[in-house]
Order: structure tokens, then sequence, then C-alpha cells
């Protein structure tokens, strides 16, 4: 619960029987293997630090040779040297994980702006939200005395126990890469018994995905979020007894056992969040769309646990912009183009919501990252975009093609950049392209963010 | 048909829709509609009884726990198999085609299916994902079939039920057949959805729900590029 009482200035660290001091720069944690760790500069274990400082090295060779952000090859190479790196580099820190389906790094990026009111914040950005992703940008960012990681869903029960957060937010959960990610209900139960694992985890939770909640209360300190659920199909069915689940006015219950909404202590409500005190708080964001005020709602929730006021967050929320290239615009021969990443049917009616009336390129692919199977584009309802401009590439526009026709909306197909730029007209061109698509783009746009 | 207008109902898409299965009912309503047909569709949700006289019903892919539910469901019900006595046609996909069978396997466990296809499924060694191409039964005079597969299960056909295809890409039921059909039902591991696939086999469905021998041409120009390029994609 929000108090006012937590005003820290200092992070309040406790680590595995390990003791506390009143510098941060002098703290000693003891490891998993019982030896005396002391993290601090020049105090990482030789074996630690030789992965660490191999590890910037291969992430600034990556950068330089054009062959991605670097963001994930570092850490490869510091874990096979070290394979405990990870926790060596998150121990004395006070760390925030957020996992869910979508919307996990902008929400990253906001709590990891919202908690820049208390010091520096060591965060992964680009999406590299895997160990290797995790251990890079610990190493990159040196000691900072909070970190908050993007982590795949995927993930999320081996970097609970690897860097023993303070906070773990849980988005949401639905249909994601159908060919290859574990069954919805599978990875609720990973994060629930995860959790049941860390009784001292905090837990900020969605409460309007019953998904979530059921893994959630494998916690018993939860603070619940609301930011209302468009998308619904996934939670049909109760994940504790198989019975239907019933939703009205924003309410849902289980119509066969005692699995239902919790109160939520921060709420979206119109353009602002209401905070567990009652208060309402006008949030002005530079990220479009109503789903980005659930996810400042929920950076609000993290930063929270670590002391930090809305009021003090606030403005630090506002600051925020492009984010791995989402949401970024780029001016290229007259057209304003926006990119927007839309990875599985959720997001891609948070898209619809976000993309203004104009002109839009839709690109989808189905290499590995994206999932190989692209039956999911019908249960997207593309009807939104009946009264605009729509052209159609990438990979598998073929299959975008036939579901188009199908939802009765006309487009046009085209192979080629310069195609795209010279069937629009001067003005806004909005793209909506799913993970490895968006990628191909911003690569075009040379790298926007 | 009772009078002119077609009725496709889609079985339980609160349990078993996890892999765009409504594309299936969508492109089935739009390619009658295209042919002046009059279209009904039914959502039926696992807790409403199932009505037994439409004319098409589909049922979907999904996960175990909600597979094991939709069977018991459906055999306590008794409204598909009093249609398919009716003379229905029927599409199951994946999760679906197995609980067409006598039996199937969910949450490690033998679950009892509809008995309405001579066949059942168990586990396989392996995850059978990726491109599924096969050659349709010559009886039923359609294109090669074209599907994205996945599924854990293997399916194993009894004399009474003719596999559907001959798989040439892909692992289908068990490396060398894939799908089943008897009567007016047709069942396979296809997704993509199959029908986007495979308008052929939409086609077929209407055929046999209206009795009609033939239907009017539409222009299937972009499932013809889409087929091109996932039957060659099969055999990569």
């Amino acid at each position: 619960m929000f108090s006012t009482e937590r005003l820290i200035s200092m992070p309040r660290v406790e680590r595995r029987g390990g003791g506390l001091k009143a510098d941060t720069r002098q703290l000693d944690v003891t490891s998993r293997s019982g030896t005396l760790v002391a993290v601090t500069d020049g105090k990482l274990p030789l074996r630690a630090k030789v992965a660490t400082s191999v590890s910037k090295t291969a992430a600034a060779l990556s950068r330089a040779a054009g062959r991605g952000d670097g963001s994930v090859i570092g850490g490869w190479i510091g874990l096979k040297i070290d394979p405990d790196l990870l926790g060596h580099l998150a121990a004395g820190r006070a760390i925030a994980l957020v996992s869910g389906t979508n919307g996990k790094t902008t929400t990253t990026r906001l709590a990891a702006a919202a908690l820049g009111v208390l010091g520096p914040v060591a965060t992964n950005s680009f999406g590299a939200n895997m160990p290797t992703g995790h251990t890079s940008a610990l190493a990159k960012a040196g000691t900072t005395p909070f970190a908050v990681l993007e982590v795949d869903e995927h993930y999320l029960a081996r970097v609970i126990d690897e860097t023993q957060p303070r906070v773990v937010a849980l988005l949401n959960l639905s249909r994601d890469q159908l060919d290859r990610a574990k069954e919805v209900a599978m990875m609720a139960q990973m994060w629930r018994t995860a959790l049941a694992g860390h009784p001292d985890v905090s837990v900020v939770a969605n409460a309007d995905d019953p998904l979530v909640v059921w893994a959630a209360r494998g916690s018993s300190r939860v603070t619940w979020f609301s930011a209302g659920q468009r998308w619904m199909d996934d939670s049909w069915v109760c994940p504790e007894s198989g019975d239907p689940i019933e939703r009205a006015n924003g309410d849902w219950w289980c119509t066969g056992c005692p699995l239902r909404r919790p109160k939520a202590q921060w709420r979206v409500e119109d353009d602002g969040v209401m905070d567990p005190r009652g208060d309402w708080h006008l949030v002005k964001l530079q990220l479009p769309g109503t789903v980005n005020l659930g996810n400042a709602a929920t950076a609000l929730a993290v930063a929270a646990e670590f002391g930090v006021r809305p009021i003090e967050a606030l403005p630090r929320l506002s600051t925020v912009t492009s984010i791995a290239g989402r949401y970024a615009q780029v001016d290229r021969d007259g057209r304003n183009i926006r990119l927007l990443l839309a990875k599985n049917p959720a997001s891609w009616l948070e898209a619809f919501d976000m993309a203004e009336h104009a002109p839009t390129l839709l690109s989808i692919n189905a290499r590995d990252p994206d999932g190989f199977d692209t039956s999911w584009l019908y249960d997207v309802d593309f009807s939104p975009l009946h009264d605009r401009p729509v052209l159609i590439t990438g990979d598998r526009a073929y299959d975008l093609a036939v579901r188009l026709e199908v939802n009765g909306i006309p487009f046009r197909h085209v192979t080629s950049f310069e195609e795209v730029i010279r069937s629009v007209p001067p003005g806004r061109l909005e793209v909506i392209a799913n993970y490895t698509a968006f990628q191909d783009i911003r690569a075009e746009l040379d790298r926007v963010n | 048909m009772s009078d002119s207008t077609l009725r496709i109902v889609w079985i339980y898409p609160d349990l078993l829709s996890t892999y765009g299965d409504r594309g299936n009912l969508l492109i089935l309503a739009r390619r009658a509609a295209m042919r002046g047909i009059p279209v009904e569709t039914y959502s039926v949700r696992s807790d409403q009884p199932m009505p037994s006289t439409a004319d098409i019903y589909l049922i979907g892919g999904g996960e175990d726990g909600p597979q094991a539910l939709a069977a018991q469901r459906l055999i306590n019900d008794g409204g598909l198999h009093r249609a398919v006595n009716q003379g229905a046609a029927v599409l199951a996909i994946c999760a679906g085609y197995q609980l067409f069978g006598h039996s199937f396997f969910a949450k490690g466990a033998k679950c009892p299916g509809l008995g309405l296809l001579d066949l059942h499924s168990d586990r396989g060694e392996t995850r059978a994902v990726g491109e599924l191409r096969g050659d349709i039964d010559p009886r039923l005079g359609l294109p090669p079939l074209s599907g994205f597969e996945n599924h854990g299960g293997r399916t194993h056909l009894g004399p009474g039920v003719a596999p559907l295809a001959r798989v040439t890409a892909g692992i289908g039921n068990d490396s060398q057949t894939e799908g089943a059909w008897h009567g007016k039902i047709l069942g396979t591991y296809s997704h993509g959805p199959a029908l986007a696939r495979n308008p052929a086999i939409a086609d077929l469905l209407l055929r046999w729900a209206i009795g009609a021998d033939s239907l009017s041409p539409v222009d299937d120009t972009w499932s013809e590029r889409l087929r091109a390029e996932r039957l060659a994609a099969a055999g990569a």
C-alpha cells in the first residue's frame, strides 16, 4: 500500500543474508555460493570483472560493425565467461522487473524515468529482454542504485531467481507467436509458482486480466492497477476451475469459483490516474493512445513501491518520447512517417486506436521472432482502416491480402520503400508492422530513436 | 437447409479458437454471400445448448484443458451428434479434429471423443510445426492441401474413415496421411487458417450444405498467389 512515510533517500537493499551499510558505495553482499562479494567499482569478483569488460567490448564492436544494437551480444559473451554474471551485476541494486505480453518496453521506460527521481537507474532498451540483454544492460550502466528491466515473459521466473528484485510488474498475458509460445495458461502457472517461491517480492499487477490476477495470487504482496482491458479472447476460461468467465461493466468473475476482479489501487480515469489515496493526477505523455495511460499508471505504481510519489514522477513521465523506434516520427520526402509496432492481436487493436486517419502501410513478416503462423491475422479486425488508403508489404503480404479481402478492406501491394513514398501524398503516413517487419522498416529509416 | 438461409455454427469459440479459427467462419460466410446465398452465423459458447439444425459446423484448435472440456460438453449435449445424423457438414481443425474421433490425449490422460470419425489420437514424440502439404483424396476433386501445422498429437485412422490427403511435406496425422473425411465431415491439422489457404475446401462445404454440384466462380487471385507461395515454401 502506498505510504507517504516511505520517502527514501537511500536505496533499501536486502540481500541473501548480506549486511546493510549507509553508504551505497560500500555494500557488502553475500553471493549465492556463500562467498562475500562486494559490489562496488573495482570490487566485482575477478571472473565477473573480466566478463563485464569483455561484454562491453563485444557490445561496442557489434554496434560499430552495424550488426544490431549490441544490446544482446555483449551479455551473451559475458554469461559464457561467468554464468552467475547477472546475479553479480544485480546485487547491490534495488530492482524492478516488468513483464507481460504487451507494453513491457514502454512501461519499463516510463518506470525507469519515474525512478530517476531517486538516482541513476540502469535499464535495458531496444527490447533486449532476456538474460543476455539484462546482463549487457547492467554491465553497460556501471554501478547504479536502481534498475528497471523489461523481461520476456518466458524468462521471468529465472530472472526473478537471479536478480532478487524488489518489485515485479505483471502487465497482461495474451496470445503471442502462436507456434512458439507456451500456452498462456502454462505461462500464468510459471509466474504463479515463481512468485510463491519469492515471498519477499512485491507485485504490481493488472486487475483487468484474469490470467494475471490468478498468477499474481502466488504472492501475498500485490498492488493492483486497472487500465481497462480490450483484448479478451484468452481470458474466457478460468485458469483455476475451467469454468467460463463472465464480464460486465468493467468487472469480471468466474462463474464456478471465487476468482474475480480485485479492487484496483491505481486506476486510469479520463486522461489521468487515480492513486491509492484517492487523489487524481492528470497524466501528460508524449506517447499516443489510451494504452499508454495504463502503462503510465503501472509505472507510477512501481515507482511508489520505491517511495516515489506520483507528483514527483509525473514530470519525468512527460519526458519519455520514442521508445526503440516505436511511435517514432521520421520525415522523408515530404512524408511524415510514424512507426507503430504491433506484435499480436491485442496490440494491433491498440495501434488502430493510436493511428490517425491517414494513409497506412501494413507490413507482416513471419520469421522466427514473429512466429511462423499468420493465422492470428483473423483475430484482428481491420475495419478501422476502411476509410483510408491502405498499402501492404512484408514477407507475408499475401496472407495479409487475403485477410483484408475477407475484411472488405481495399489495399495496394507494394514491394519497395520508394514505391510506398510514390503511392502516398505528402503528409502523415502511418506504418504498422509486426516485430521483424518493424525492424526492417526501422533499418530502412536509419534506426530512428 | 429448411429454407434458403445457410446456417453456420462456430462451436465453443470460448474454448477452441486459439489459432485464428474465426477466419474459417468469416471466409465461409463471405464466399456464400458472394454467391447470393443468405447466411446466418452462430457462435455457440460452451455454456449454451448446441443447435442441431444448422447446415455447417466449424470447430477449431485450442489447448488441452479447453479441448477436454469441449469434448465433455458436446458428448453431454448431444446436439452435434443429431446435427451430423441429419446431414450437416463439418470442418474440424486440430484439437477439434482430434475430439471427433473415439479418443484423444489431453493433460496426460486419454479422453473420450465424439466417435463421429473412426480414428484416435495420442501424443507424438515431437511437436509437428511447419508448412503442411498433401495431395487430397481424388474423390473430393480438390487441388493440393496447404496449411500450417502446430500440434503435439498424432492421429491414427481406422478402416471407417479415409485420409483427407497423402502428405507431401510436413507430418499431418503420422507423416503419411493428413486429416480425415467421412460423409460430410472433414478433419485436418491445417491452420492458416485452413479455408484461407484452401478456398476450394470452403466451396466443397458450401456445395454439400446447399446440395449443389457447382457454385458461380469468384475472383481468387490473391488466394491463388498465397497458395502458390505457401505450397512452394512447404517444399523448402
